[in-house]
């Protein structure tokens, strides 16, 4: 044990379970108000459960101070800077949860009638039409859960697409720099992935593009690209790229998790992609919840549109008494549902009410902000000891976030960028993507967003430095870091070996 | 903050993409309101929805209009739990990774399954997660699936296998509940899983250790989709044979939303934990000795295995499955219980009382839990707009996904619905029936339909 430690270190974390007396409750429940019949009467007793579930038994004030306690042991965008990279830690409006919990909203039941349900179908084709215009293509689907899910639906969107066209093509073509979960999603939707490789200024090498094209060109399905780029970088050579695989006969699909960088600046479809999607929970302030609800809306072009999923939400005239909403369930060449019903509708909420928010303009205003801020960190960084220690990995300008190399660190202070991540937390900043892209070296990917005023971004910046300046005096300080978090460094590979995943009772 | 930079505007940083490439122009959207304005554009559309609040809501088949205990709302608030993104920082996100492992135990605890996930989008897409990881335990490709398993989870299921270039073979019903012994006869050897659910869409409640039989004898996986607001009662899929328990998590801490957001359950057996999708929560030490969670076995997972994951998922459903845990310890083992009873018991009422009304009979007898299916006298799209005049969603017509059943509707029940308001139910729909009845069945539905509209 260490010597000191904070009060929160020395709390033992302990369960709900552990909490639990026999006999206590919160719940009190209705009275059955009809006769009080013994269930193996009703259901033959061999279909009932002999025992209940052990669940807690813990009274209101309890569960209250449980989750209270667990709550501080959670660092969170509304306390500090979170410059995760490709994460888009922006700030979320409380307005939102105010009106995603407005009772036409929150009990609407989702097999109701369309004709009694029209406010939100109209919220769900009004969030389309502006999704459409963002994207700059004509057709949008709301139903994908996540990126991860509007990724698998673009892939099985370009597999019917083709075969439609009489063809099964198997390669997906993905830069060495994608997200994880674009090869993920290629081999859940039966594609092969081929690696594009990056050339010097951070873009896709077109002679390794063409090359890969040129193996054979009929066999490929698609290229999936995000644009900027997991570097922060906008590939200048998007036009040509587009040409090259619309001739090859492939779609050309759009990873929006870096949308925030282009918001009325500039338009996928006009970059000639076929298939984007967008993270509502990034780039239209849903907030991230510790791991989800996010949505994952696809757009697509006018030769996609045939294969979008069912049911697609439409206008129709009502005989010349304004318009109607209605679920098309009519759509013979659909890939069919991705999931229940009609998808994350509160995070539709949300996201059109950021948008309504911010108007037109405002998005355009809220990238702007988001390049600038991410180009003035990237500045500061480049100064003092962060400069020569943690490089920038493309030295130009970038977009929503940049990616620096803590190589020189490693080596001339022995500081792996683990280390410098975890002694940021000792700072009250939650660190930057870290290891990632996988080919640049203790990568620190930083996306401060427009929501950071220049004092935070100066203040992670000083943070920075006087860690580098700490560790030329004893790197050994960083590399035992963190110190005053809830715990310190925990044992990630114990937790893999032998997993223990449920308190035993 | 340019100077810094060493541009003059902002628009040079904008230069790296080539300018026939931007878009010049201002975006074709409204301008920005203030937050009043949209508050009140809002609050209009909401307006413009007939919700359970205003309306009596008998609506179930998969999303249920439970009661939301007020500590849900309190704590899933809190910024702590709101505003993080997924724990990959464990050291400031253990209040986050210990609700996940406290989730775990529970919905372990409710399938009796040893194994949970940290949760899924929603239920019908962790159905097909499911068929994936059958596929990669039993390197086979080929799903037998009940005709009781919910419509949206078999279409979603037929969306995903023409990537995982599988195969799907119905099994239909036979009074109310799947039909074993077309189901034995439609697993063979090269099935990957049979995928039952219980309750069914139509409410019964399936035999499921006897049906599971025959995956067992050809090695199939048995998937077993269910509603975990009945696991206070109903026997769990682990103690009838299910490899995997899996559902839609609504009906545990989340409101209707219109769908979602809500959370899918996953939970399987030991065999299979590194093959499960999603996030999992493991418990372990610090450098200190201390306890704590982590997220474990992510070598599983895409950010590390890339194309070789067991599946894509990245950011899922947390703050629902979070809700979920906070309800259940709200109910605890007791009130979990009492609850599975009531719904057990309302719905027997509620059966019964339909049952009576002239123009409706049961569409089956099977055993049921908190949803029935009934058959009405009349057109059932009809008598659902008579109903709704009367403020009642009387339930959910099942003649677009099961066209066999055409005059059948499935009606919910929950601890919201009360005997008052049943036995309102019971008066409405017998009226709706007797005033739309004589339009029934045949010819004279087209001329009616023209003399009404005259």
């Amino acid at each position: 044990m260490a010597l000191t430690q904070t009060p929160m270190q020395a709390e033992h974390a302990r369960t709900i379970y552990e909490k639990s007396k026999p006999g206590r409750r919160a719940a009190v429940l209705p009275e059955a108000e009809v006769p009080e019949t013994p269930l193996a009467e009703l259901i033959p007793a061999e279909l009932l459960r002999d025992e209940p579930p052990r669940l807690p038994e813990i009274a209101e004030p309890e569960i209250v101070r449980h989750y209270n306690r667990l709550s501080r042991r959670n660092f969170d965008l509304d306390s500090g800077f979170y410059p995760l990279g490709s994460c888009t830690m922006k700030h979320n409006p409380r307005l939102n949860e105010r009106v995603a919990a407005l009772p036409g909203h929150a009990r609407l039941h989702p097999a109701q009638d369309p004709k009694r349900a029209q406010g939100a179908l109209e919220l769900m084709w009004l969030l389309q039409e502006s999704l459409a215009e963002i994207c700059g293509l004509p057709h949008v689907s709301l139903q994908p859960s996540a990126g991860s899910h509007g990724e698998l639906a673009g892939l099985l969107l370009t597999r019917a697409y083709h075969a439609d066209r009489g063809e099964e093509r198997i390669k997906v073509l993905a830069p060495d720099t994608s997200h994880g979960t674009n090869p993920a999603s290629v081999t859940m939707a039966g594609f092969e992935v081929v690696k594009v490789a990056t050339n010097d200024r951070g873009g896709v090498e077109m002679d390794d593009l063409r090359a890969k094209i040129d193996e054979d060109p009929g066999q490929v399905a698609c290229l999936m690209l995000t644009n900027p780029n997991t570097l922060g970088l906008f590939d200048e050579n998007i036009a040509e790229i587009a040409a090259l695989i619309h001739a090859a006969g492939g779609t050309l699909y759009y990873d929006g998790a870096n949308l925030n960088a282009v918001m009325g600046q500039s338009r996928p479809g006009d970059m000639g992609f076929d298939i984007v999607h967008v993270n509502l929970h990034k780039s239209f302030s849903q907030p991230h919840g510790g791991g989800g609800p996010g949505a994952g809306p696809i757009a697509v072009s006018e030769r996609i549109e045939p294969f979008l999923p069912r049911p697609q939400v439409v206008r129709r005239e009502n005989n010349g008494h304004g318009s109607i909403y209605d679920l098309d369930h009519e759509r013979p060449k659909s890939i069919g549902r991705l999931r229940g019903f009609q998808g994350n509708f509160g995070v539709f909420v949300r996201s059109y009410a950021y948008i309504l928010s911010l108007g037109g303009d405002g998005l355009a205003e809220a990238s702007e902000t988001a390049v600038l801020n991410a180009n003035y960190l990237k500045a500061r960084l480049a100064e003092g000891r962060a400069g020569g220690r943690l490089p920038v990995a493309f030295d130009r300008h970038c977009m929503h976030e940049f990616v620096l190399s803590g190589k020189p660190m490693k080596k001339e202070l022995g500081l792996a960028t683990l280390d410098l991540a975890k002694r940021l937390l000792d700072f009250g900043f939650h660190p930057p993507t870290v290891y990632f892209p996988l080919l640049v070296e203790e990568a620190l990917m930083i996306e401060p967003t427009e929501t950071e005023t220049k004092e935070s971004l100066d203040g992670f910046a000083a943070a920075i430095e006087a860690i580098l300046h700490e560790a030329e005096g004893d790197p050994e300080v960083a590399k035992q870091a963190p110190y005053t978090t809830p715990v310190r460094r925990l044992d990630e590979v114990k937790a893999t070996r032998r997993p223990v995943v449920r308190q035993p009772l | 903050m340019l100077a810094a930079i060493g541009v003059d505007s902002v628009e040079e940083l904008f230069a790296q993409i080539p300018e026939s490439l931007r878009l010049g122009r201002p975006l074709s959207l409204p301008d920005g309101m203030s937050e009043t304005e949209v508050f009140e554009r809002l609050a209009g559309l909401a307006a413009g929805n007939e919700d359970a609040e205003r309306q009596v809501c008998f609506l179930g088949a998969g999303m249920y209009d439970h009661y939301v205990p007020a500590i849900v709302d309190a704590i899933t608030q809190r910024s702590e739990f709101l505003t993080p993104y997924t724990p990959y920082q464990p050291e400031i996100s253990q209040g986050g990774l210990q609700a996940m492992f406290e989730f775990q135990t529970a919905m372990s605890e409710l399938t009796g399954l040893p194994v949970s996930n940290a949760g899924l989008y929603e239920g019908p897409s962790s159905v097909a997660s499911a068929a994936y990881l059958a596929m990669a335990a039993t390197k086979c490709k080929r799903f037998v699936v009940s005709r009781g398993l919910h419509p949206h989870s078999r279409e979603t299921l037929e969306t995903y296998s023409v990537g995982y270039g599988a195969e799907v073979v119905e099994v239909g019903l036979s009074g109310g509940e799947t039909d074993a012994a077309a189901l034995a006869a439609a697993v063979d050897s090269e099935t990957a899983a049979v995928f039952l659910q219980s309750p069914n869409f139509l409410g019964a409640i399936e035999r499921v250790e006897e049906l599971g039989a025959a995956a067992k004898e050809q090695g199939a996986l048995l998937i077993v989709a269910c509603d975990p607001m009945t696991l206070g009662v109903l026997k769990p899929p682990g103690e009838q044979g299910a490899d995997i328990a899996l559902g839609e998590g609504q009906p545990l801490g989340n409101r209707l939303d219109f769908g979602g957001p809500s959370f899918g359950f996953f939970c399987a057996t030991e065999e299979q934990i590194r093959r499960m999708p999603g996030r999992i929560a493991g418990e372990t030490d610090d450098v200190d000795g201390r306890r704590g969670f982590v997220l474990a076995l992510q070598t599983r997972e895409q950010h590390i295995r890339r194309e070789k994951a067991t599946h894509n998922i990245c950011t899922a459903q947390a703050l629902n499955a979070l809700g979920a845990m906070i309800h259940l310890a709200w109910l605890g083992r007791e009130g979990f219980r009492e609850l599975g009873e009531l719904l057990v018991r309302r719905t027997a009422y509620a059966r019964q009382s339909l049952a009576a009304v002239d123009g409706v009979e049961l569409l089956h007898e099977a055993p049921v839990a908190r949803e029935f299916a009934i058959r009405l006298d009349a057109p059932v799209d009809r008598v659902l707009d008579r109903c709704a005049e009367r403020g009642i969603a009387a339930g959910y017509p099942l003649g677009r996904e099961y066209p066999e059943f055409e005059d059948g509707l499935l009606v919910a029940i929950t601890e919201r619905r009360t005997k008052a308001q049943i036995d309102q139910l019971a008066d409405v729909l017998g009226a709706a029936i007797a005033e739309c009845g004589d339009f029934f069945p045949d010819a004279g539905e087209q001329s009616a339909i023209a003399q009404e509209a005259r």
